[in-house]
């Protein structure tokens, strides 16, 4: 396990965003890559959160902190501002009510990062306009019958969802063939063209960055 | 009997739920391994109804094998090259500390003289064990079923005396359904005549016949459907047809009377009343206020809560309930549910996911506390 790097594009720019010994909640944590990323390389104190057992199982082998939990459910049960970031790594577009879990994340943590595959990205809306059938991409790689993407959204429809439950953009940042681009302060028409995923870093909103 | 024992007496008196001071106290306990300097690497392993001491060497009356000898040794998981690891006898157990059978003050047994303990009191015996050995905090406590009870007792009680918790396939209360299967097996007891109100040790009877049949219901218990119909199905125990009759015609029937007739040859029929009762009597929320949660808020180490698919006798759910207690609390908690079909025995038998996830959990807790 531990010399399986993370190949990840967002994984990169989701651990640049947290601070040495934070708290963080991995919301949806799969077998724990990224868990297992913050502890080495941030001395992060961290937990996840996952539907799968299977995925469960494998993380608390490795010794992390992980329970068996659905978003759309069990993000309630965490207690108030008990961790400094909440993450949501591509998890976001298969939850049921994704602005009920952007709450929770709101009260659970003090800022919360978010990455998720962009439908507005020019290459799935030129495959739509094309061929006018649903974009099949690196990005979004499974037939509309089979992904368990419930909600797609835009870069921009991601952007108000955000605001609408309280949080302020910290910044944004583009990641196209695997490769992230600088942080952007805010969403822009531009950014959504050509982000096949994006990362949000999210804060409350009236707070002061840390 | 007793001389292959080793035990501790106590003249302390241990303060019990029930109100009752109890003394003398004797502990009959086992250890494998060395304690390190600091005294930072003690693992309590906590035993399951009828269950001893001998986790991990083999019982010297009963010679019955090692319970955990898969799980607990040299190089094995919880390696008793790297941890102290100790296991006693509960309270109100019958492999050398005191229980029902213990002769009393008076020198007769107690029988039903003793008082009523509960899961508390047998962690305060287990508490003057480790006070006893000069141990502070513990590394880390584990144990399944009614030892995963315990568990959760310690942690509740004394939260700053255990680094590392493990319980495994138990509940933070009995069931309904628990306690009425408990219910049936007191009364097989009961009903037996040679149980003679309790005094069956004084009258010098032995009621082997509702003991065993105790143990047969609750036997089921332990096994999922499909353990059974895997094992057994409807086959036939040494015959072709059935006899028309009231014999074991299937192998299920034989099994059921072999493990009934095995256990009362090592088990005292009033510690079967005891200990089942303590376990019935087990709800930690009771203690505060009802809210769980508030059980484990004081506890600062690392919890690994584990449960097995086809157990039907403390399901999943009662793991979950025990994990959303402690997400609630701010509690570090990992919950493992291992898929398997063989019901509430899985914890004793040999399941790589359930080791690989002890293995996980033992080493991180390990960094955690510099071990």
């Amino acid at each position: 396990m531990s010399n399986a790097a993370s190949t990840r594009a967002d994984h990169e720019i989701i651990i640049n965003a947290v601070p040495q010994g934070a708290r963080v909640l991995d919301v949806g944590c799969g077998d724990g890559l990224l868990l297992h990323r913050l502890k080495q390389e941030r001395n992060a104190v961290v937990r996840g959160m996952e539907l799968s057992q299977a995925g469960v199982n494998a993380c608390v082998a490795k010794g992390l902190s992980v329970v068996q939990g659905d978003a759309d459910l069990d993000l309630a049960l965490y207690p108030d501002d008990s961790f400094d970031i909440v993450v949501l790594s591509r998890t976001i577009q298969a939850t049921r009510k994704p602005e009920m879990v952007l709450k929770q994340m709101h009260r659970i943590g003090a800022k919360a990062v978010v990455s998720l595959p962009n439908f507005g990205f020019w290459q799935v809306r030129l495959s739509l306009l094309l061929n006018g059938r649903m974009p099949v991409t690196q990005g979004l790689p499974d037939s509309w019958h089979e992904t368990e993407n419930l909600h797609l959204c835009t870069l921009l429809d991601f952007d108000d969802l955000a605001k609408q439950s309280g949080f302020d953009l910290e910044s944004v940042t583009r990641i196209a063939a695997g490769k992230a681009s600088a942080p952007s302060r805010a969403t822009s028409s531009l950014l959504n063209w050509l982000s096949e995923e994006a990362v949000f870093v999210l804060k409350r909103a009236g707070m002061t960055a840390r | 009997m007793t001389s292959a024992l080793q035990i501790l007496r106590l003249d302390i008196g241990l303060p019990l739920d029930s109100g009752a001071i109890f003394s003398p106290l004797e502990i009959g306990y086992e250890t494998w391994g060395e304690l390190n300097a600091d005294k930072s690497n003690a693992v309590l392993i906590c035993h399951a109804l009828t269950g001893d001491q001998f986790v991990a060497s083999p019982n010297p009356v009963t010679g019955q094998p090692a319970w955990w000898a898969n799980l607990v040794g040299p190089g094995q998981i919880i390696d008793t090259n790297r941890y102290f690891v100790i296991c006693s006898n509960v309270l109100g157990g019958c492999m050398g500390t005191s229980g029902p059978a213990s002769i009393g003050p008076d020198g007769q047994p107690y029988g039903l003289s003793f008082p009523v303990i509960t899961i508390a009191d047998m962690v305060r015996a287990q508490a003057a064990l480790i006070d006893h050995l000069g141990i502070q905090r513990l590394f880390a406590v584990i144990g399944g079923s009614m030892g995963g009870m315990q568990v959760l007792e310690w942690i509740a009680s004394r939260p700053d005396r255990v680094g590392a918790a493990m319980p495994i396939a138990s509940a933070a209360r009995h069931s309904a359904q628990n306690i009425a299967f408990h219910e049936v097996g007191r009364q097989a007891v009961m009903a037996d005549p040679e149980w003679q109100g309790g005094a069956y040790q004084i009258k010098g009877t032995k009621p082997v016949k509702g003991l065993s049949v105790a143990r047969m219901a609750a036997h089921i218990t332990y096994l999922s459907d499909a353990a059974l119909h895997r094992k057994f199905g409807r086959r036939l125990q040494d015959r072709n047809e059935v006899a028309f009759g009231f014999d074991a015609d299937f192998q299920i029937e034989s099994y059921l009377r072999y493990q009934g007739s095995r256990f009362v040859d090592r088990f005292d029929a009033n510690s079967y009343l005891y200990i089942t009762r303590a376990m019935d009597y087990f709800d930690l929320a009771a203690g505060f206020n009802g809210r769980l949660s508030d059980a484990f808020t004081a506890f600062k180490g690392r919890v690994c809560v584990v449960s097995f698919s086809s157990d039907w006798h403390y399901p999943p759910a009662d793991s979950r309930h025990i994990t959303r207690a402690m997400i609630g609390a701010g509690v570090e908690v990992s919950a493992f549910e291992v898929e398997t079909d063989k019901g509430h025995d899985a914890f004793l038998l040999d399941e790589p996911q359930f080791h690989e996830a002890m293995a996980g959990f033992l080493a991180a807790s390990a960094a955690d506390q510099g071990l």
